[in-house]
This record gives C-alpha cells, sequence and structure tokens, in this order.
C-alpha cells in the first residue's frame, strides 16, 4: 500500500521531534557523568570540554551501590516470581471456573490497587512489626517483607492481565487435556502455560518494574542491608554535597541490565499486554 | 480464605454452574478456592488489613502523644474529616487546591502520554529501515529508576545552569532566566517530567494494541479508497478501545497517586502549583506527625478513587458494548 | 488433584521461606546494640569509616559490639517514627535537636533525669546552650547533646580584598558590604542563600524575630503576624527584593549545599551557612585560607527588647529507646560518645562541635574559625522552639517565605501586606493542625 508524501514527511517531523525529547535528557544524563563534579554544577554546555571516567569509579564508594543493585535485583525478581506465580493460579481459577465470589475476587483485587500507600504505608510497617515479635519471621527491614509487599502491588493488575490472556486461549485445549486424564493443574502446566508465554512475560515485566523503582515503602521499611536502589540512589545527595556526576553514572550504570532484559521481552509484552486488554 | 470471598455481595451475581461434565467431587469445589487463596492471603496482609487500619487510624486523633501506643489513641470521630473539609479554613482551603492541582495534573499528564503514545505507535506501525532501533529508543525512559528521570529533568531544568534556559537563552527565545522550577512553572516541569516517564508505557500497549489488528481490516479499507486519517479514525481508533480503557485507567491511577516525581524534583519542598495530593498528605502525616488527619485525608482520596473508577468502568464498558 | 495444587501453594511458601535464610540476625545477642547515626560526614560511607574506628575502642573497653547503621536526614526522621511506633528498633538512636521536643512527646525514650545525669558528668558539663534544646523547657530532656554547631557568615578573603571591603560587624555593615560586592552583570552577588529550603528559611525567621524582641511561637501559640515577625521575615527577603545582593537564582537552591557551591564557585562573597559546611567548601577546592568566618552581624543598636540570637541551638542529639532491653549498654555507649576524649576526635573529624566543656581543652577547637562558632553556639545561641509541633513551625513559615522568594525571583513586588497576609495564613495553617 502506497503511503501518501504527506505521511512521509509527517512520520520524519514526528519522530525526530520524539526521538529529541526522548534522547536529549539522555544525552544530559550520559554527558553528565562523564565530567567532573565542578563542571558539571558549571554552565550547561552540549560539547562538554574535559572528559572523565573517574565518576564511574568513585560512584561505588560513595555509596553501597552492589549492595542496593544486588538487594534491588533479588526483591524485584523474587517479587515478580512470585506474583507471576500466584496471579497464574488464581487467573486461572477465574477463567476457567464459575465459583461462588468469582466476582468479588476480582473486584476485591482490583480495588486493593486504588488504595493510597499513604494510607496503609504506616498500619503495614506496625503489622510487620507485630509479626516480627510474636513469629520471629522478620518482614520489616528485610528483603521479604520488600518481596511480601512488593508482589500484592502488581498483583490486582497481573490477575486481570492474565485473566484475559487465559480467557483467548481455546478452552478445547486443556478439556482436551481433561479428558485425556490431566488433573486441572496438569492441564494448566502442560496446555495453558505455555500457550500463554507471553503473556507471562508481560506480568513478569509488569511485576519486575512495579517493584524496581518503589520509593515510599522502601524509604522506611529497609535498613542498610537491605536497601534498595531506588532509595540508596538518593545517598548521593547528602546535606551538604550532591554528587550529581556519580548520581548519573549509578543510574547509567545500573539501568543496562534493566534496559536490556527489557528489550529482550519487549515484544512478548507487547503481546501480552493486548491479549490481556482485548479478551 | 473461602470464607472471605464467598460473602461478598457480588457472589449472589455469580453465574449458575456450567452443567458437570463428570462426576461432582468436594475437591472440584474447593479447587477455585485453592487458587485464589494465596492471592487473596497476600492481600489480605498487605493492602485489606492495613487498610482498615489506616481508615481506623482516620477517626484516631493521632499525633506524637499517642502513636506509641496508638491503639488506645482517643477517638477523633469524624473531626479529621470535618477538619480537613473545612473550606472556610487555611487547611480546607490547600487541601482542595492541591486536589484541582493533582486533577489538573492527571488529565494533563495521561492525556500528553496517550497523545505521544498514539502518535508514535502510529508512525512506527508500518515497517521501514529504523523502526528496530526507535522502538528500542523511546522505551529507555522508562527503564530508568524514577529518582534518576526526575534528577534529570531537575538539573535540566535548573534556572542558573539548566540545559532548558542555556538552549533558549541561546536561540534568542526567552531571555534564559525562567524559572522552571518556581510558581505557576512547576507545574509545567511536573508534567513535562512525569510524561517523559510515562509515554513509552503507553506507546508500548498501543504499539502492540495496533499490531494485533488484522492487516486484512486495512486493506479493505483501502480498496474502499479511504485515506490514512479515515483509516485510523474508523479502524484503528476503534479497535484499541479495550487496550485503551485498561490503559488509561493505570496511567489515570498512577498519575493521581504520584508521588515521587515532585518528591524528588523539588528537594521535598514542593511549590504550590506542583503540591500533589500524595505530596499533601505525606506532609500532614509524615512531616507533622498528625496521622489521624492524614488518613482521613488518604480515606477521602480513596472515596474519590473508587468512584471515579466504578463510573469510568460501567461507562467504558457500557460504550464497548454500544459499539 | 488437591494434592497437586497444595504442592503448588506450599511451593510458593518454600520460596518465600528460602528468602527467610539469612534474615534472622543476632538481635538477641545482650552485647551487641545497634546505633542508627545521623549522616554528619559527606558520604554515609565516610561516616561508617569515621565511627567505625571510634567505636572499636568502645567494644575494646565494654566488650559490647555495635551495629551502627548510617541513616540520611530525609529517612531519619522516619525511621525513628516507625521503630517509636512499633517497639522494634534501635537502642540508641542520633537526632536533630530541633526534634527534641517532638520526639519527647511520644515518651519512647528514656529521659535523663538528674540521677541519671551523674553518670555523664552532671547537666553542667554540657554546654548550656545545648542542653536547652534537649526537649520541653522544664521536662526532664529525653536526649543528650552530641554534635554542636551553630550559624556563621562566610566571606571570601579575596573579593573582600579586592573590593576593599572589611568583614562586616553590624547588619549595616553587612548590607553595605553586600552591596559592593554585588554586580549582577557579572553574575556576581553579595549573599547566597538557599531561598527554597523551608528548615534554613524557618531558622532565620527565628533569629531575625529574636532581633526583633519577638517569639514565633509565644505561650498562646504560634504568632507569625506579629509586627516584629513581618520585620523579621521582611529582613531576610530584603536581601533578594530591595537591596538585591542575592541572586533571583537562589529562589530555587533546595539546600545549602547548592548555596555553596555560589560560594565556592566565587559567584557569591558571602554565604550564611552551619559550621557543618565546611568540608563541603573544601570538597569544592576552596582551600582554607580563601575564606574567613565571621559572627553573623546584628543590628547595632537592636531594635527595643531584641536580643542577639546569631543562632538557633544547632546540632545533632542522641538518645536511648525506652524499648530497649539493653538499656545499660546503650547508655554505656552514649557515656563512651559524650566522653571528652570521643567528643573531641568525633567532632574533629566532622567538623563539629564539641558540647561537653571539657572537650574544649583540645587546642583544635581554638583556630580561628572555629573560636567563631563555639562562641556563638556557647553565647549567641538560643533553642528553636522546644514544642512537640516543631516540624510545623518550620513548614509553615519556611514554606510561606520561599513562596514569598519565588514571587519576588519572577518579578512580582511583595510588600510589607504581602508578607503579613502571608504569616498570617501560615499561623491559621499551624494553629489547624493542632499546633
Amino acid at each position: 500500500m502506497p503511503e501518501p508524501r504527506w505521511f512521509r514527511v509527517l512520520r520524519v517531523v514526528g519522530l525526530t521531534l520524539l526521538t529529541m525529547f526522548t534522547v536529549v535528557p539522555l544525552y544530559v544524563m550520559v554527558t553528565s557523568a562523564l565530567k567532573p563534579l565542578g563542571a558539571v554544577r558549571d554552565r550547561f554546555q552540549w560539547l562538554p570540554e574535559d572528559l572523565t571516567f573517574q565518576p564511574f569509579m568513585d560512584m561505588w564508594s560513595t555509596i553501597d551501590l552492589a549492595d542496593y543493585f544486588i538487594n534491588s535485583a533479588v526483591v524485584a525478581l523474587g517479587a515478580a516470581l512470585v506474583s507471576l506465580t500466584l496471579a497464574i493460579l488464581a487467573a486461572y481459577a477465574v477463567s476457567r471456573y464459575r465459583f461462588r465470589g468469582r466476582d468479588g475476587f476480582r473486584i476485591v483485587v482490583l480495588s486493593t490497587q486504588m488504595f493510597p500507600g499513604i494510607l496503609f504505608l504506616l498500619p503495614l510497617y506496625l503489622i510487620y512489626a507485630t509479626i516480627g515479635r510474636y513469629t520471629g519471621i522478620e518482614l520489616y527491614g528485610s528483603q521479604l517483607g520488600l518481596i511480601v509487599t512488593y508482589l500484592t502491588f502488581s498483583l490486582p493488575f497481573a490477575i486481570w492481565m492474565m485473566v484475559g490472556y487465559f480467557d483467548t486461549i481455546p478452552r478445547d485445549l486443556d478439556e482436551a487435556a481433561l479428558i485425556d486424564g490431566a488433573s486441572p493443574v496438569g492441564a494448566l502446566w502442560r496446555v495453558v502455560l505455555p500457550a500463554a508465554r507471553p503473556g507471562i512475560a508481560a506480568v513478569g515485566i509488569y511485576a519486575f518494574m512495579t517493584a524496581w523503582g518503589e520509593t515510599l515503602f522502601a524509604s522506611i521499611m529497609t535498613d542498610s542491608d537491605s536497601r534498595t536502589l531506588a532509595v540508596g540512589l538518593r545517598e548521593y545527595s547528602t546535606e551538604t554535597s550532591v554528587y550529581w556526576n556519580e548520581v548519573m553514572a549509578a543510574s547509567l550504570v545500573v539501568s543496562i541490565p534493566v534496559v536490556i532484559g527489557f528489550l529482550a521481552l519487549q515484544r512478548y509484552l507487547a503481546q501480552g499486554l493486548t491479549a490481556g486488554a482485548v479478551k | 480464605m473461602t470464607s472471605t470471598a464467598a460473602p461478598s455481595p457480588a457472589s449472589t451475581a455469580a453465574p449458575p454452574e456450567p452443567p458437570a461434565r463428570r462426576r461432582w467431587s468436594p475437591s472440584r469445589r474447593m479447587l477455585p478456592y485453592l487458587l485464589v487463596a494465596p492471592a487473596l492471603c497476600f492481600e489480605l496482609l498487605v493492602h485489606l488489613l492495613p487498610m482498615l487500619g489506616g481508615l481506623y487510624m482516620s477517626l484516631l486523633e493521632l499525633t506524637q502523644f499517642y502513636l506509641r501506643d496508638w491503639l488506645n489513641a482517643p477517638l477523633a470521630g469524624v473531626a479529621n474529616f470535618s477538619f480537613a473539609l473545612d473550606f472556610n479554613s487555611a487547611v480546607g482551603v490547600t487541601l482542595l487546591r492541591s486536589f484541582a492541582v493533582t486533577a489538573g495534573f492527571s488529565v494533563l499528564t495521561v492525556g500528553l502520554s496517550w497523545l505521544l503514545g498514539v502518535f508514535a505507535a502510529t508512525l512506527l506501525q508500518r515497517s521501514f529501515r529504523g523502526r528496530a532501533v526507535l522502538r528500542t529508543l523511546f522505551l529507555v525512559p522508562y527503564a530508568l529508576p524514577v529518582y534518576t528521570a526526575a534528577m534529570i529533568w531537575k538539573f535540566l531544568l535548573d534556572q542558573d545552569d539548566g540545559m532548558v534556559n542555556a538552549t533558549l537563552g541561546g536561540l534568542g527565545l526567552t531571555d534564559g532566566q525562567t524559572f522552571w522550577l518556581l510558581g505557576d512553572n512547576a507545574f509545567l516541569a511536573t508534567v513535562a517530567t512525569a510524561t517523559w516517564r510515562l509515554w513509552p508505557f503507553a506507546f508500548l500497549v498501543l504499539m502492540a494494541g495496533m499490531q494485533s489488528i488484522p492487516h486484512d481490516v486495512y486493506e479493505s479499507a483501502t480498496v474502499d479508497g479511504a485515506g490514512l486519517w479515515q483509516q485510523f479514525r474508523s479502524i484503528t481508533l476503534p479497535m484499541l478501545r479495550p487496550v485503551n480503557q485498561v490503559l488509561v485507567l493505570v496511567l489515570f491511577l498512577w498519575t493521581f497517586n504520584d508521588f515521587n516525581v515532585p518528591y524528588i524534583l523539588f528537594d521535598k519542598s514542593v511549590p504550590n502549583a506542583a503540591n500533589l495530593l500524595s505530596i499533601h498528605i505525606y506532609n500532614n502525616s509524615f512531616i507533622t506527625w498528625n496521622f489521624g488527619l492524614g488518613s482521613a485525608m488518604s480515606t477521602l482520596l480513596l472515596l474519590f478513587l473508587l468512584v471515579v473508577t466504578a463510573g469510568y468502568l460501567a461507562f467504558t464498558s457500557r460504550r464497548m458494548k454500544d459499539a | 488433584m488437591i494434592k497437586r495444587s497444595l504442592a503448588a501453594v506450599s511451593l510458593i511458601a518454600t520460596l518465600l521461606a528460602g528468602t527467610l535464610t539469612g534474615c534472622a540476625g543476632s538481635a538477641e545477642d545482650p552485647n551487641t546494640i545497634t546505633y542508627w547515626a545521623s549522616n554528619q560526614g559527606e558520604s554515609a560511607e565516610q561516616d561508617m569509616e569515621i565511627l567505625h574506628d571510634e567505636l572499636a575502642q568502645f567494644t575494646a573497653q565494654t566488650g559490647i559490639k555495635v551495629n551502627v547503621e548510617v541513616i540520611g536526614w530525609s529517612d531519619l526522621l522516619n525511621r525513628i517514627l516507625g521503630a517509636a511506633t512499633s517497639g522494634v528498633g534501635p537502642d540508641v538512636v542520633n537526632l536533630g535537636n530541633t526534634w527534641a521536643a517532638s520526639l519527647q512527646a511520644t515518651g519512647a525514650f528514656v529521659p535523663f533525669d538528674d540521677a541519671l545525669m551523674q553518670r555523664f558528668g552532671g547537666r553542667d558539663r554540657f554546654l548550656a546552650s545545648s542542653m536547652s534544646s534537649t526537649g520541653m523547657a522544664g521536662q526532664v530532656p529525653t536526649s543528650l547533646p552530641l554534635y554542636g554547631l551553630s550559624y556563621g557568615v562566610f566571606y571570601n578573603k579575596k573579593l573582600f580584598a579586592e573590593a576593599g571591603v572589611a568583614p562586616p560587624r553590624t547588619w549595616d555593615e553587612f548590607v553595605a558590604a553586600a552591596e559592593r560586592l554585588t554586580d549582577p552583570a557579572r553574575n556576581r552577588w553579595g549573599l547566597t542563600v538557599a531561598g527554597a529550603s523551608y528548615t534554613e528559611n524557618s531558622h532565620f525567621a527565628f533569629m531575625f524575630a529574636r532581633w526583633e524582641g519577638v517569639d514565633l511561637i509565644t505561650r498562646n501559640g504560634p504568632e507569625f503576624d506579629s509586627p516584629g515577625a513581618v520585620a523579621a521575615v521582611q529582613r531576610y527577603l530584603d536581601l533578594m527584593s530591595t537591596q538585591k545582593v542575592v541572586s533571583p537564582g537562589d529562589a530555587e537552591e533546595g539546600n545549602t549545599s547548592s548555596a555553596a557551591e555560589d560560594f565556592t564557585d566565587g559567584n557569591a562573597a558571602m554565604l550564611i551557612a552551619q559550621n557543618s559546611v565546611i568540608p563541603t567548601l573544601q570538597d569544592n577546592g576552596m582551600s582554607e585560607d580563601a575564606y574567613g568566618v565571621v559572627r553573623l552581624p546584628a543590628p547595632d543598636p537592636l531594635p527595643p527588647g531584641g536580643t542577639p540570637a546569631l543562632s538557633h541551638v544547632a546540632g545533632s542529639n542522641i538518645a536511648v529507646f525506652a524499648d530497649s532491653p539493653k538499656r545499660e549498654q546503650a547508655l554505656k555507649l552514649v557515656e563512651f560518645l559524650t566522653s571528652k576524649d570521643i567528643q573531641a576526635s568525633l567532632n574533629k573529624k566532622y567538623g563539629t562541635l564539641p558540647v561537653v566543656t571539657d572537650a574544649y581543652d583540645d587546642p583544635a577547637f581554638h583556630t580561628e574559625e572555629d573560636a567563631v562558632f563555639s562562641d556563638v553556639l556557647a553565647n549567641y545561641s538560643e533553642p528553636a522552639p522546644m514544642i512537640p509541633t516543631e516540624a510545623h513551625f518550620e513548614t509553615t513559615v519556611g514554606s510561606a517565605m520561599r513562596d514569598l522568594f519565588a514571587e519576588i525571583a519572577t518579578g512580582r513586588q511583595v510588600t510589607t501586606d504581602d508578607v503579613r497576609a502571608a504569616l498570617a495564613d501560615a499561623e491559621q495553617k499551624m494553629r489547624g493542625t493542632g499546633g
């Protein structure tokens, strides 16, 4: 199908503008990461004069960057994994069974997405402290606590998305497996899950990103051993100094693995979200 | 867990059981409950229970005097609510203004993110050289930690040394002295930062939505002589409606509860023009340690979001059925 | 099939339990206590190094191990809040001394009554001014001073010499010097301030109000719009609006570090800051002999009834959680940190001032610049309002001033009536929220 001339012009102009909107801040980030602190604070220059890799060296000792990165990775991966598992189980029930309370469950779960974090932050902290006191399970100040917290943040939409996705997979597929003698869980595992792979990638990324970036709960619920990047990066700015160049350098380094993972799964994510939404 | 799920009001409306294919066994009846139980358990622990705690707190006079033994804090009844909603006092007026700012911020940010997303997705719908690179590039801001994104913009918008003023001043468009982070401009700065971070998500979802529209629909439209613009209006947009329903709701809930962007952009000292509700509530509970009042404000916010979401879902679902 | 789904559920349980391992700490060891330290140095990492050395001595002396966590100022109050509310937290904690009354009201900290004070050499061993910022007046303090700070005026020696200006001794001289040193065309300013920082703003409102002889917090609660209070706030704002010795860009500066940059870059000839800023100046490449320090110059004579409050009593305090099962060990740590030698060595490393009189025997605190700060701390400082709602005071007054600065910077005329209206609004907010 031929493209009219106006469309091609619009495409060039539109994409150029969007690229500038995206790239200019990123360019500033990268060049700032390569400047000495004094130069970062000076008047902005498009072409930096003295470049240095020093910020990339110093950033590891100004804060415990490596530890925070590992904490964030453990917490975000853990939360994504568990959230995904729970969402699959729940969504399978909602999609394949008609049981009393099914709609109630969906509505209750969706409504939790609206709770303002500030409303339940303090009560949640108190509940974790109480659990810790009576059972010895340390949810406060531990990676476990963060995993438990974050997995519920992504769970509501994860369930809704997975339900939508499962609904698009023909029932005949798993019913055939059931008739062949498979258990429902077996049918889920062997038939539905393989067909739902893109949706799973989608939900996984969504859950990962939710946990990766959260700051409000992390600022109160972590200690120096469990601190995540989202709050740890703030330590580059103290009351007396802001290490702009190291913030940018550190952000650059920690974001690279995420961007790579993100892009690797991007195609799946795209398909998954659509399927979940279309129903 | 069964007992929690069963008595909800919607359960009476549950559709009748499909005719059983096989012998009815109790295990089959139990299975769905077992499957949803873990999810429900966690939601109960992390959302529902603490939320009830938060609702209870909104009825208490909960200042630092009583925090340590908060279960025995004196009851304030609806005093916190009437206080927050007293529009003749400075507190009520500020809350109202904060609400207006948040509403404006959400509408603009969601609107812009959606428009940019749909624009980019449309332009990238047809394959051409460099498409894959651009697709990748546009997603990068979404993968950055929010702290970084906000710090970058804080840096760009600095009045003295920032890139924006240096460029605008250098081109002679302004005097290069504009305060982007002060006064009413602070609102624009917040919208720009939030949009920069959020539009890639809209783009991603919409791009995916467009890919799933079957090609032959467009082809037959072309045969009928429809131009690209007509195709966009009569095919793309209607087909995207289900995607949009979820996308807009997610974006709205995210932006309405946004806390990080203004908090980081303004060093905790947020100007009135960017004083989003989450920030306002945070200041009224965590800075001044009046958790009763803060919880009352959060409860009002929650009620508002519930009403809007319910209305939105009812409205959009009906439109989709009509369409 | 129930078995299968049970297996699935227990799989998740195992997954979660797996993360548990390694979370169980040595919390119940009676010879290990937890200490939350405030971020005093340039980074948490540097703090850890400094504290590590000192605390090794403590462990050697007492056999008590200390788990230190350095917490940034932006998170510290929230963390203390969580600990005070839940009863789960550290044994010993640092706090900003302006929070003392607020935290005292929670009842979560061990009161240092006269009997207990004997362990630390008695009340009189501590600087009287620092001691006045440990809790509400007339009540048993629940924290002890640890690091002392006060305000002073830093001036750029080279710029002063070039302009032939002497360091100011009175407010008029100060303004005159700032005016001489201001040259907007060259982006050169007499003074730099952090106009968007509500804490900084509120400190100046407090000091300048004392010069006018008024209290912002009176026996009847907040009184922000008295003529004296309006004059005090206006004195600060005028530096930007009518005297024009402060760059409008400063209305955007949210913390002292960015103001300090303008000073070290030579864009501003003076900076009013606490002594904690000194390491930043040096870190920014300004050598010790490039700047001088004088007391913040008050008007001479002062307005009728005024007192020369040249600083609020600034600094960090230390407190012991009442819920701590290891109170004795915790008190030993406080004893150690307030002992003469450790006070001298810690404050030397942090660039802060000792809060106990005997530590001043150390010659390190008698340099020219430390003499200024310690003189101000001991003789010219008044405690910030010691009320449970001190934070309300800082946010309401400080934010009102931030907004006024923003209006001035964007070219609006701010009249006395505008200032009064903004302060009246702030007062209403503070009274409204239980202040």
